[in-house]
């Protein structure tokens, strides 16, 4: 149930609690505002150097071969040809020493699958690598490499997976785990007090991350110390597991990730690419750089697997759930990760209801393996409950944001009803339903000609989002009151670095433009989690709040000699210090004379832990106007609007982009994305390019969208008083998608993505 | 090898290469000019887009020898010394991008799109950056950035 890749195998360290008295922040000056990123300059000139952008001297260039087939096992690989090849310096093997590397592992730990495997479970699979001096010529050396295989009967239907004809993907069979059952209230009689129920199957598709920049790193050797660029979004989690897997100590392993191209939860740890690239390295002597091809990451980067789910819902006439049943289906692929993680949470945790019982199932099938994929599960969860919420108001003509009142829930029930810290969700779908028109747009009529346009909405939650320890910031505070600020989290993208920035220049008053930022760097930098799990603002945050109340702390104290005040009675204005009560007492920071011989104040904050007994988390609601052809089933988005409550907003610019962009990736699920899988014949994946694999371009989103942040005041959560964001804005999106369709259609449509050809075929067989 | 003759942001570059290498792959390989991003190497996403004699295309998609002889302009190209051109800095205004991959490429497509059209329609301005993938979905804002753009281009005269 826990989003484990989003955090730490085992118990999570701690960090010690901050030392600062840590009041809530009244009036904000700096937090808040819609302030352009501290790294702007870098991203539109072309001067950030990503992981892919490094170049070193005498750098290779590697790529990797991967069987062609869903099932087969490696009889023999040749690589005689290859390795005779102009430019070729390495090729490797699960034959070449040290090469023979243990990746995959099952819940007992045992071995499942190597770095190189000879029994390959999925269509990508990797076989062998090559190092060369151009990518031209790594690629051509791949192709005279000889592998014979021999192929095997596969299974890539999830849905099929557990009939007995099916081949097994690993001795076991195909059920990955114990199904998850959830219990609570009793279901029969939650199900005779219904006087109305909804019921119905649902799919949604497996869809790929696909970040622009593909997954992969440049790695080099001096002696027996490894520095990997690795395109990531935590570069400690990188460190340790390459550490680990090469018998090499912490310290011997750096790992920079200045920068990320994209990572949507593809990028919290590493690849087998990082470890082929240092052992590619380690015997040419050379630098290496290998970064998978566009295919090879939607092959083999990573997926949210496709569910199937079925949901049966029970409601009174006056609205009120009396129970749930839900039952979902999924494949995390053929090695760990489940299929169906976190899946049923918002059934379990959104709406007030005593009688719900939940199930899953997890199947192996042969394909690539899932990785977190923005709010995993919880998306497929919300295309189901959220349409199904929008059939039962239908059923009981009542307004589908009105039912969702009805049924608010006022502590967190999937935690055995603990309370949360601050709960917004009302103030969503009040707030948002005014602002978008809500009322006055659905009593439009429908129109009866080709184009019919429709409104529909949605709420949601995120199970995580809350953040928490571990987390350490440095900041030095510098004689001219400039300031460096360290920590380990990556900048996803999410403008981590510039909300770190505004939190320092808030305590300390320093302008952006004199706070220089060190981060993600295992060598120069403190241990930070995976960005992801929208928690970096929150559990971050809070540890660079501490820390710049460290360095202020120390200032004030240095100066309360100077002017034989009480520290408590000094207050820091620009660069000098005042005197609460008497602004004559004052005196310039650089004329301390403790300062003057020290140069620099150096700052220590930690992240406390969050507050026992209560859960944090993220609430949403979405609201859109669609536009469907009746003739040919195309849909367009005209507008949409995102009220979230993720606490405090810490940075208007940074925070309505994300929510553009969750709304974004939501028009995805919903529309337009969609792994397909050859079943039948081959096993193999039909739509490997983004011309097939099809993401939202400038022509499928609305320039329309609004966002309205539910800036509820949480002083429980952490010392800055903000939730995670990144993930509740693409829950609800496909839903309320759906439900605007059935708005303006009349029909429903139960299998994302909504496909013109399918909605085109269900209006036909309505008119007939 | 064959020995090329590049003319990239107005300088002329001379560099050995193999026939069948890309224009993007000489541009970041050879030349070290690594704005111009490779999200796919095969015509899909628009990360590579730089501007030849002024029209945007993809990089990825374009042998190097095809180059010689025209005018290659990249993102780094749009700076006038270390100051941003105007896409660039209407760019930075409006917040139109996150990770930032792909807005090497946006960039030069609003300029190529600016260039033809310096007072483009909001359709006019999604057709021209349909090209360019966002995975971080930051579009709207790319939208709203490209509207400033033409203003600020205006205002300080034409080309970049
Ligand atoms: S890299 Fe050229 S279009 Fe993707
Ligand atoms: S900003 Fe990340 S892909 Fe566009």
């Amino acid at each position: 149930m826990k989003a484990a890749d989003y955090y730490l195998d085992g118990p999570a360290p701690e960090t010690p609690e901050p030392r600062q008295r840590q009041d809530r922040w009244g009036e904000t000056r700096v937090v808040g505002r819609p302030l352009p990123r501290v790294d702007a300059y870098e991203r539109v000139s072309g001067s950030a150097v990503y992981p892919s952008d490094v170049q070193l001297p005498g750098m290779l260039h590697a790529a990797i071969l991967r069987s062609p087939h869903p099932h087969a096992r490696v009889k023999r690989v040749e690589t005689s040809r290859a390795e005779a090849m102009p430019g070729v310096r390495a090729v490797i093997t699960h034959q070449t020493p040290g090469a023979d590397i243990a990746w995959y592992t099952d819940r007992e730990g045992a071995t499942v699958g190597h770095l190189f495997e000879a029994h390959c479970r999925f269509e990508g699979e990797a076989v062998a690598a090559v190092a060369a001096e151009s990518p031209y010529q790594a690629r051509d050396a791949l192709e005279a490499i000889e592998v014979e295989y021999e192929v095997l009967p596969f299974t890539s239907d999830y849905e099929t997976a557990l009939e007995p004809r099916a081949p097994a993907v690993r001795d076991g069979g195909n059920r990955a785990s114990e199904p998850g059952v959830y219990e609570r209230g009793d279901l029969a009689a939650g199900f005779n007090a219904a006087e109305v129920v909804v019921e119905e199957t649902f799919r949604t598709p497996c869809e790929l991350h696909t970040p622009l920049e593909p997954h992969g790193c440049v790695a080099r050797w001096d002696g027996n110390r490894l520095t990997v660029w690795e395109s990531t979004q935590g570069v400690y989690p990188v460190q340790s597991r390459v550490a680990q897997v090469l018998g090499l100590p912490l310290a011997n392993v750096r790992v920079i990730g200045h920068y990320v191209g994209g990572g949507f939860g593809s990028k919290l740890r590493p690849g087998k690419y990082t470890v082929i690239a240092a052992l590619l390295a380690r015997q040419t002597g050379r630098p290496v750089r290998l970064f998978l091809s566009r295919e090879e990451t939607l092959l083999c980067a990573g997926n949210r697997p496709a569910n199937r789910m079925r949901l049966k819902v029970g409601a009174k006439r006056d609205g009120t759930l009396t129970a749930i049943e839900f039952h979902g289906l999924g494949s995390g692929g053929a090695y760990s990760g489940s299929g169906t993680g976190i899946l049923d949470w918002q059934v379990r945790d959104l709406y007030r209801c005593d009688n719900v019982r939940c199930t899953t199932e997890n199947v192996y099938i042969h394909a690539g393996a899932q990785r977190p994929m923005r709010a995993p599960g919880h998306p497929q969860c919300s295309w189901a409950l959220e349409q199904v919420m929008d059939e039962l108001a239908d059923r009981l003509e009542l307004d589908p944001v009105e039912l969702r009142l009805r049924n608010l829930a006022s502590v967190s029930q999937g935690r055995g009803g603990i309370p949360y810290t601050s709960n917004g969700f009302r103030e969503c779908l009040e707030e948002g339903a005014r602002t978008f028109g809500w009322l006055a747009a659905r009593s439009r009529a429908r129109s009866e000609d080709d184009l019919a346009r429709g409104v529909g909405m949605a709420g949601g939650l995120w199970i995580a989002g809350a953040g928490g320890p571990p987390s350490t910031a440095i900041v030095k505070y510098f004689a001219d009151g400039s300031v460096n600020l360290n920590l380990g989290a990556s900048d996803i993208g999410t403008g981590t670095k510039t909300v770190m920035a505004m939190v320092v220049a808030e305590e300390l008053g320093v302008p952006l433009d004199r706070i220089q930022i060190e981060h993600a760097d295992t060598a120069t930098t403190q241990f930070a989690t995976a960005s992801g799990g929208s928690k970096t603002v929150p559990t971050d945050a809070p540890a660079v709040r501490a820390a710049a109340l460290d360095c202020h702390n120390q200032l004030l104290d240095m100066a309360a000699e100077e002017l034989a005040v009480a520290p408590s009675e000094l207050k820091l204005d620009g660069d000098h210090v005042v005197a609460v009560g008497d602004p004559e007492k004052r005196v310039a920071l650089r004329e301390v004379s403790d300062f003057r011989r020290r140069q620099v104040v150096v700052g220590i904050g930690y992240r406390g832990p969050n507050p026992e007994g209560k859960a944090t988390c993220p609430f949403a609601a979405q609201f859109c106007e669609v536009e469907v052809n009746r003739r040919t089933g195309e849909v367009r988005v005209l507008r949409f609007l995102g009220a979230h409550d993720s606490g405090r907003v810490m940075n208007r610019a940074t925070y309505d982009n994300q929510v553009y962009g969750g709304i974004v990736m939501g028009i995805g699920l919903g529309l337009t994305e969609r792994r397909v899988l050859d079943t039948g014949q081959t096993g193999k994946m039909c739509n490997l390019s983004w011309h097939d694999y099809k993401i939202p371009t400038a022509l499928d989103v609305p320039a329309d969208v609004t966002s309205l942040p539910i800036e509820t005041e949480d002083v429980e959560c952490n010392t800055v008083g903000a939730k995670g964001l990144g993930e509740p804005v693409t829950i609800p999106t496909a839903a309320a998608i759906a439900n605007a369709v059935y708005n303006a259609t009349g029909i429903r449509v139960w299998e994302a993505p909504l496909n013109a050809t399918r909605l085109a075929e269900l209006l036909a067989e309505r008119e007939a | 090898m064959i020995p090329l003759t590049l003319r990239v942001n107005g300088r002329e570059r001379r560099v050995l290469v193999e026939p069948r290498q890309s224009l993007l792959r000489v541009l970041r390989d050879e030349l070290g000019l690594t704005g111009a991003k490779e999200g796919c190497h095969r015509g899909e996403c628009g990360s590579c887009t730089v501007l030849m004699d002024g029209v945007p295309l993809y990089a990825c998609m374009t042998l190097a020898p095809e180059a010689e002889g025209r005018e290659i302009t990249t993102v780094e190209g749009l700076l006038d010394g270390e100051a941003l051109g105007p896409v660039q800095d209407a760019f930075a205004e409006h917040d139109a991008f996150q990770c930032g991959f792909c807005t090497s490429g946006q960039i030069v497509a609003v300029e190529g799109l600016l260039r033809a059209n310096p007072q483009p329609s909001l359709e006019e301005i999604r057709t021209g950056v349909s090209g360019n993938l966002c995975r971080c979905g930051a579009y709207p804002n790319i939208f709203r950035a490209a509207g400033r753009a033409a203003e600020l281009r205006a205002g300080r005269g034409g080309d970049s």
